[in-house]
């Protein structure tokens, strides 16, 4: 077990460190949440930077226009933007995350040469139409239908969860193709393109106030059959190749920014005076060492990946532990700043001093709701790690 | 940076588990359940030539390897429930302190000396496996002391909480003989911390396996009890504070050995923290998981839970630990 890194490692962050703090500067601020085309133009802004300096699709294979980085260099490139406070991936997170690596594994030499450099160079956002109102949890019970007509698919039903639905030019649509009861062997992955005709986008409003995922309604819209990706009713497996591009760094961001909330409840409970109280202090430590924890788990994940290929168990027992403590650090914020909390804005503190940073506090609490849920629920993430890794008998 | 076990430290773990399952079978060690002595002078030996107390030994009776590995071995001993004062031995072969401990010859303890109390009430003293002790490690604020186990006035405690530590109460501890300073004082606080630690996870892993073992074959409503959602969560649920644990008690050993990768007392007195809490949250859930038969002793899961108090009792309070934690984040 070693934890230092080598020279190499080394001389790619310090790299990535300067790139980083030469470029950021011109950036500018960061849009309002509710302004969407404003936060595409950013995050695409952002996203064409990355792929001037040669770091976009970081880990993506060369083959695919990415960069090819080992684990433990996706790892510290992470560790560095958010040190640096740089732009996470936001509207490009389909793209690069998920839709792009997706088409890299299973696209035609075609697919790849039309989707992936938009992809990279920011010029192209996606949005996921995977889960539909009766298909959440139980993806493969999803209904939408695609029926082929010529060299289109005609595809009527509905999804939900969109996220970047209002900005997006193309959607990965999960489509059933074989019959009513065909579960995980009648499904078809298509990309949609979002300006076709039959699309109708209903923005729905979290509770945080801003709309960051829409229902989507398709009557009749006719996808070129020539945007399959995979083979007919192979969508759930080409859907899932995806997964085995994890490397355990699925949330470094998050947690190191989790840290970084963390020492600012500190400070906070400094300014006032709750630090005195032994109870806050403990929840403060408690919450710290199991940060600690995640980190060096996050750090074994990668290590098992760097050697495996893919990240092992670590990432279900990862997202359990660390949706639960993300939700309990931010009811501590909530906690520390108390009546100061009660709106979404700032509020002024009596003395004039600085102000809490309740706005912050407040949207990490109000958005922790959703991290036991999105990308599998918390219920069945334990199912997972109890069936796949303890091998437990279904039920 | 390669944060996974070296093919050393594997060996190393997959040594330490087959000795345990060769010497220190669980059926055999509860032959010895009530005794006032608990560890064979073999089995001992046996250990000490596994290297379990002279691994980070430096000259001809040491290996010079690391915490790193020293958490590895004492992560299976946890496991496999091996009883004695192994913490305090390695810990005293380790400093150099007393001859004969790397070797397996003499076995020693160690107790801290209570700070004085300013009127308010102090938990016992209490000395593990006095009976079984040649020297006794006081330690306190200021330094290290030796003590002979022989020397001490002390009463053995009718009913131990775990059948395989006796216990011994002492009212006073003698001055002894220095042979350490404060800061060495503090070194085997942390270091006993981070290895308690790693016995805990060994506990916490030995009580998820026997749960989800038992889950698998125990048919209620005409099918195993480990298909049910209740049942799989509680598992599920062992499994990440266990894993997480793990990670945290191996990243305090490293960074107690390449303290440039961290700070070792705020990652000592996390892996103390968590480390304990999985071992007895784990020992909860595995008798629930186990039934009325969890409760009783026709199941081993009583012993692990046991011990798991006994090494967390060692430690700083949770309080303490958290406290470290949240000072020095």
């Amino acid at each position: 077990m070693d934890l230092r890194y080598s020279d190499a490692e080394e001389a790619f962050r310090a790299g990535l460190r300067a790139w980083l703090e030469s470029v950021l500067p011109a950036l500018g601020p960061k849009p309002s949440p509710f302004d969407w085309p404003a936060r595409r133009a950013y995050d695409t802004a952002w996203q064409r930077m990355l792929f001037d300096a040669g770091y976009a699709g970081i880990d993506w294979p060369v083959e695919g226009g990415g960069r090819g980085a080992s684990p433990v260099e996706q790892l510290i490139y992470l560790e560095e933007l958010e040190r640096a406070h740089a732009p996470y991936v936001g509207v490009n997170f389909v793209g690069l995350l998920h839709a792009g690596p997706t088409i890299v594994a299973e696209g035609t030499p075609e697919h790849r040469a039309r989707f992936l450099p938009p992809i990279l160079r920011g010029e192209e956002v996606w949005c996921q139409g995977f889960s539909e109102p009766g298909a959440g949890s139980d993806l493969a019970a999803l209904r939408t239908r695609a029926v082929l007509d010529g060299d289109d698919y005609v595809v009527t039903g509905s999804k939900i969860w969109t996220s970047h639905a209002e900005v997006a030019d193309y959607c990965e649509l999960l489509v059933r193709t074989g019959g009513e009861d065909s579960r995980h062997k009648g499904i078809t992955w298509l990309a949609m393109p979002m300006d076709l005709p039959g699309i109708e986008i209903r923005p729905l409003k979290t509770i945080v106030g801003s709309t960051e995922f829409a229902e989507l309604f398709l009557d009749g819209v006719r996808v070129p059959a020539a945007n399959r990706i995979g083979d007919e009713n192979d969508g759930w497996r080409v859907t899932m190749v995806t997964l085995s591009f994890e490397r355990g760094t699925a949330f470094v961001g998050e947690l190191l920014q989790s840290m970084e909330l963390l020492r600012e409840l500190r400070a906070l409970a400094g300014r006032t005076g709750a630090w005195d109280d032994p109870g806050v202090r403990r929840r403060l430590g408690h919450m710290g060492a199991e940060l600690d924890a995640l980190w060096a788990l996050t750090r074994r994940n990668v290590s098992q990946a760097t050697r495996t290929g893919v990240p092992g168990i670590g990432g279900s027992v990862f997202k359990l532990g660390f949706s639960e403590l993300r939700q309990r650090i931010s009811e501590l914020g909530m906690d520390l700043v108390g009546r100061a909390g009660l709106s979404w804005d700032e509020l002024p503190v009596l003395d004039g001093g600085p102000p809490l940073a309740n706005a912050e506090i407040v949207d990490v609490w109000g958005n922790s709701f959703s991290r036991t849920i999105a990308a599998g629920t918390s219920q069945i993430q334990r199912n997972i790690v109890a069936e796949r890794i303890l091998g437990m008998p279904k039920g | 940076m390669d944060f996974e076990l070296s093919d050393d430290e594997v060996a190393l773990a997959e040594g330490v588990r087959r000795l345990c399952a060769g010497r220190f079978p669980l059926d055999d060690l509860r032959t010895a359940e009530g005794s006032s002595v608990v560890v064979d002078t073999d089995g001992w030996r046996a250990l000490a030539d596994a290297g379990v107390f002279g691994l980070r030994a430096g000259g001809d009776d040491g290996l010079g390897l690391g915490m790193a590995e020293a958490a590895v071995v004492f992560e299976e001993l946890g496991r496999a429930l091996v009883p004695g004062p192994l913490v305090a031995t390695h810990l005293a072969a380790t400093y150099g302190i007393v001859p004969g401990a790397a070797e397996g010859e003499v076995v020693v303890g160690s107790v801290e000396r209570p700070a004085p109390s300013g009127g308010r009430a102090v938990v016992p003293i209490v000395v593990e496996h006095l009976g079984a002790l040649g020297t006794l490690v006081v330690v306190e604020d200021d330094g290290i002391s030796l003590v002979e186990a022989g020397t001490l006035d002390a009463v053995p405690v009718a009913r131990a909480l775990d059948p395989l530590t006796p216990l011994w109460r002492v009212d006073r501890i003698p001055v002894g003989r220095r042979v350490g300073s404060a800061e060495q004082a503090a070194r085997w606080r942390r270091e006993e911390d981070v290895l308690d630690a790693s016995l805990c996870v060994g506990l916490a892993f030995a009580m998820l396996d026997m749960a989800v073992e038992y889950a698998k074959g125990r048919e209620q409503f005409g099918r195993p009890i480990g298909s049910f959602q209740a049942v799989k969560h509680l598992c599920a649920d062992m499994l990440v504070r266990a894993e997480t644990a793990r990670a945290a008690s191996h990243a305090a050993a490293v960074t107690i050995d390449q303290p440039d990768v961290g700070d070792p007392e705020r990652a000592s007195a996390g892996a103390a923290l968590l480390a304990a809490e999985a071992a007895n949250a784990n020992g909860r859930s595995c008798i629930q998981v186990h039934g009325g038969m969890g409760f009783t002793w026709e199941v081993p899961a009583h012993l692990f839970v046991m011990r798991a108090r006994v090494v967390a009792a060692r430690m700083r309070p949770p309080a303490s630990l958290a406290e470290t934690v949240a000072e020095r984040y």
